[in-house]
């Protein structure tokens, strides 16, 4: 086994995912065979070579820090789910 | 006269002779997807009231004597596309309610010129898939056998064309999504270099790899559009500046001298015998117009897809983490606090596909396990790209099958994800290494489904991949065909 229940488990709480125990069951056996499927990668030498995070070679994309116009409070708010009319509401964080 | 049975090119022909007006047009395709969306599934949102309004100001400005290449032309987009004012859903259930507060900049370039956006175009969900079966909005099903996929991520881009709802479409391509389903659904799709179009209001998936582009019935049409959208865009900064060229200036020049290459790992065992036949014949085509054909290797070829979907879901568990319920979206909330909002909000909003890229991502990317799988993917992919740039060292552009079969069935390969990765072995290449393709049809199969070419270019030279399908498809008699439903 690449992964076992218990780190599928591990992992959905980091990606913020409440998965029902079915889903965990089905995704455990779908991770495996894929992680299975990726461990080819370890056949290359890969010993000195520099990774690829892009494929166009790019310098930093530095601009003049001028104010410009945005896209406003109402705009930003027209799909959130509850607001006060200026800030996003969220659940309670600190009792 | 059936007026979506034209090209971008005729029909600005008549617009500008007011043998017809965009009015008239854009009524011509809103009726086609009327009678026709109930079996195909394209469109996840029809802006009709929005769409006349905008024929009606183009015809003022064609009438006016200043017209774009654009003005007029009835146009759908890839539902991945913020577009303001209008739904824009992503194929996702958690992004059901969301209205786009601003465009896109691929959106604002066509509506700069005049272009009428008629509607939002099914796709999976966050264009994560390659059969359009993951989308919220349900399955597109394939003009040419409504038993079949269309291709993914963009199916509802390749299939309204194909059913003839739409002239030209916008869709994007991360793995393939562009130019997969243009080849299932018999449609010309084009994927441009990364940075050549912006990627600005696009909702991103694996944005390394991310790439917005044209697709359209015939080669000049997605010339047309991609020289529409193409560009610089400061709100991007992984967009580059360097000159757009006027892409049909070159269109006609033919292959005569070109040298094409045929990577060797493409021409694979496991390859369709219908796929095979008729990329030979387009191999002899080519050879009749002129061009050189050289045996290349991409040694790497068979690394592609491992590497591709760990680069891919890492990247798209950390994009995805914005949908948490706060800001947009449907949330769900329980009283579990603020993380379990999150959660359930998560659990509930995203479908089976995307949770289990987010899960691979989230695992690839996490403590212990990062050298092991991402940092050895971003190496690997330095393999799979130093291939390419070796194989352009040698020959101009290379020549492949876009899959390696025609349209499968719906609901053949959904229980098993790694099969239905496997599907896009031949694209996902490309986009590891950045580089431009295009995909157009080629033949039919045994069973008349559409089979696609691909055409492979060196970085910023769509001129050169557009020219060269341009010669094919003006040889040959397989594409522009709409399906009759």
């Amino acid at each position: 086994m690449k992964i076992s229940r218990e780190e599928v488990e591990h992992v959905a709480r980091l990606a913020r995912l409440a998965l029902q125990p079915e889903e965990l069951e089905a995704m455990t056996g779908q991770m495996d065979a894929i992680l299975g499927y990726v461990d080819k990668l370890n056949e290359l030498d890969t010993e000195g070579i520099e990774p690829t995070a892009h494929a166009v070679p790019m310098e930093n994309a530095f601009r003049a820090d001028e104010v410009k116009p945005s896209i406003g409070i109402e705009r930003a708010q027209q799909n959130a789910p509850a607001t006060d009319g200026s800030c996003f509401k969220v659940p309670k964080v600190i009792e | 006269m059936q007026l979506n049975d034209l090209t971008i090119s005729q029909l600005r022909e008549k617009l500008a002779s007011g043998e017809t007006t965009s009015v008239e047009l854009t009524k011509a395709f809103l009726a086609r997807i009327a009678a026709t969306n109930d079996k195909v599934n394209s469109f996840i949102t029809v802006c009709e009231a929005e769409a006349l309004a905008a024929a009606a100001e183009a015809d003022q400005r064609i009438a006016a004597g200043n017209a774009a290449p654009m003005t007029g032309i009835p146009l759908a987009v890839k539902d991945i596309f913020n577009t303001l004012d209008v739904r824009t859903t992503c194929g996702s259930k958690i992004l059901d309610n969301y209205v786009s507060p601003y465009d896109a900049t691929a959106i604002a370039k066509l509506r700069e010129q005049g272009a009428v956006i008629i509607g939002k175009l099914n796709m999976d969900e966050f264009a994560m898939g390659s059969s359009n079966e993951n989308s919220a909005a349900g399955p597109v099903k394939n003009p040419w056998d409504l038993e079949r996929v269309p291709g993914g991520s963009s199916g509802g881009s390749a299939a309204a064309i194909a059913a003839g709802q739409a002239l030209a479409t916008l869709g994007t391509d991360t793995g393939g999504s562009i130019r997969q389903p243009a080849s299932h659904c018999g449609v010309v799709g084009l994927k441009p270099t990364y940075g050549r179009v912006s990627r600005y209001g696009v909702i991103a998936y694996a944005s390394s790899l991310d790439q917005v582009g044209p697709l359209a019935r015939n080669v000049e049409d997605c010339a047309t559009l991609l020289g529409a959208v193409a560009g610089y865009d400061p709100m991007d900064s992984t967009s580059v500046d360097t000159p757009v060229p006027d892409y049909l200036a070159t269109l006609k020049d033919g292959v005569k001298g070109k040298k094409i290459g045929l990577p060797k790992e493409y021409f694979i065992d496991g390859l369709d015998a219908d796929v095979k036949k008729a990329v030979d014949a387009a191999i002899a085509t080519y050879k009749g117009l002129g061009a050189e054909i050289v045996e290349v290797s991409l040694p790497h070829t068979d690394y592609a897809v491992a590497c591709y979907y760990l680069i891919a879901t890492a990247e798209a568990s950390s994009n995805l983490a914005r949908y948490d319920g706060v800001r947009y979206g449907v949330r769900k909330d329980e009283g579990e606090g603020l993380i379990g909002m999150y959660s359930q909000t998560r659990a509930a909003g995203f479908g089976d596909e995307v949770k289990r890229r987010i899960m691979l991502g989230t695992y690839a990317l996490s403590s212990g396990y990062y050298d092991a799988y991402y940092l050895k993917a971003q190496k690997v992919r330095t393999l799979i790209r130093q291939d390419f740039l070796d194989a352009f060292e040698k020959v101009d552009l290379l020549l492949t099958p876009v899959a390696p079969t025609p349209a499968f069935k719906i609901g053949e390969k959904t229980d098993d994800p790694l099969q239905m990765y496997l599907s896009d072995i031949f694209t996902i290449p490309l986009n590891l290494a950045g580089l431009c393709g295009i995909s157009l049809p080629c033949g039919n199969s045994s069973e008349g489904l559409p089979i696609g070419l691909q055409l492979l270019g060196k970085p910023f030279a769509e001129a050169e991949i557009l020219q060269a399908a341009w010669a094919f498809e003006n040889t040959t008699d397989f594409g522009g065909k709409l399906a009759s439903l």
